[in-house]
């Protein structure tokens, strides 16, 4: 613990306090809107207007700008999903656990968007709208493992023992994120191999590289505006009897 | 960290390493059913089933598409730059079927070593880039000498 810097500490400390966190998250989010606004009209721009075409796919290809950030995004959530429930596991801290069930449904829909996007995609450049290759079914177990934790949080009524039910489970689930990232190399798919996540240079064009980016930011500041929103919801739910809920109602009206 | 909290750290990490090996095991056993398609190689080499339906991939040989006859019929070769397999197929090919392009085919070996293909899936490669750009490095590789 010595090797965290003392101001860190405290920081986590006082996140971790739930007035503290509700008053936090309610300073950040229009700063939060207006830097993913901001990024998603860059990015969009970028990708579906400055962009050159592709030298095979031509336009068709641009999808790519809402498929492979929403992908990355489904990991992403995946794992920010699991290491907060491990932590409220550990730690039994409430907000940890209020994270990691804000995430889900979060990541839930972006594993849609991808899987959705992806088909409309193979049909017209492979042929097809869903092969049963290693890449597609398990980024389709990721989906389910998604909709397996919200629908087990939510058929537990006391949330503190649903959260950590709901917590095992995304641990388990954990093993199946190396999977969905190496199935293109360990296996022969018919989805192609990483274009920018590997060890060599990105195998796309700059000019193409830098839309992708930019909405990848964008879609991750999305995240935290969906997944803090959701989070303030819950945690209201959960603190309704508590001083600082009341307090705060008695002020709004 | 306090003891009970250590113990808990450790049993996560315990539990996740645990299903992390049994998953990976499982994976390793089932290596050859989550092949979406075979190689060239592996069907020269007797490894696909004789007679059921399987997937065949590998690139178009260049200058190996030909249309015998104006129907649907198509006869290509497949490669994976060490063995190649002739294929057979009638019907609509996508728009990234070309020579030198991955394909992926489903269909059967007919008794003279031909695979009849009842389907042909375009398999795209992971690079992108404008026009331009893969115009002139196709200049660069005509102006190499030939080694």
């Amino acid at each position: 613990m010595a090797l965290i810097p003392a101001p860190v500490v405290r920081f986590y400390h006082r996140m971790a306090s739930p007035p503290h966190f509700y008053a936090l998250t309610e300073k950040l989010m229009p700063w939060l809107v207006a830097i993913f606004v901001v990024l998603l009209a860059i990015g969009l721009y970028g990708g579906l207007y400055l962009a050159p075409p592709d030298y095979q796919q031509g336009d068709s290809y641009r999808i790519i700008y809402i498929h492979v950030p929403s992908a990355w995004m489904s990991l992403f959530i995946y794992v920010m999903m699991a290491v907060a429930g491990a932590i409220g596991l550990i730690w039994r801290i409430k907000l940890a656990e209020i994270v990691a069930i804000s995430s889900a449904s979060v990541g839930a829909s972006f594993t849609f968007i991808a899987l959705v996007t992806g088909s409309l995609w193979g049909k017209p450049m492979w042929g097809t709208w869903w092969v049963w290759d290693a890449r597609l079914t398990s980024e389709l177990i990721l989906l389910f493992l998604y909709l397996g934790v919200i629908g087990l949080y939510n058929a537990i009524d006391d949330k503190r023992t649903a959260s950590k039910a709901v917590a095992i489970l995304a641990l388990v689930g954990v093993v199946n994120i190396p999977v969905i990232h190496y199935s293109v190399e360990w296996w022969n798919t018919l989805h192609q191999g990483p274009t920018v996540t590997k060890m060599d240079k990105p195998s796309i064009h700059v000019s193409m590289l830098v839309p992708l980016l930019v909405m990848a930011a964008a879609f991750k500041f999305y995240y935290l505006i969906a997944m803090l929103k959701r989070a303030q919801l819950e945690l209201l739910q959960r603190e309704r009897t508590s001083a600082w809920v009341k307090k705060m109602l008695a002020e709004q009206q | 960290m306090k003891p009970i909290r250590r113990q808990r750290l450790i049993l996560i990490v315990l539990m996740v390493a645990g299903i992390g090996a049994g998953v990976g095991f499982a994976l390793k056993s089932f290596n050859e059913n989550l092949m979406y398609f075979f190689s060239t190689t592996d069907v020269l080499a007797g490894k696909a089933p004789p007679d059921r339906l399987f997937r065949l991939g590998g690139m178009v040989v260049k200058g190996s598409v030909q249309r015998p006859g104006d129907g649907l019929t198509v006869h290509f070769k497949l490669t994976d730059y060490s063995k190649e397999v002739a294929v057979e197929y009638t019907g609509i090919l996508p728009d990234l079927f070309r020579e030198g392009q991955g394909i992926v085919a489903n269909g059967k070996l007919d008794g003279r070593g031909v695979f009849v293909a009842d389907e042909v899936l375009a398999k795209h490669d992971e690079n992108y880039m404008p026009p331009e750009v893969k115009a002139s490095l196709k200049k660069q590789a005509a102006g190499k000498p030939v080694e």
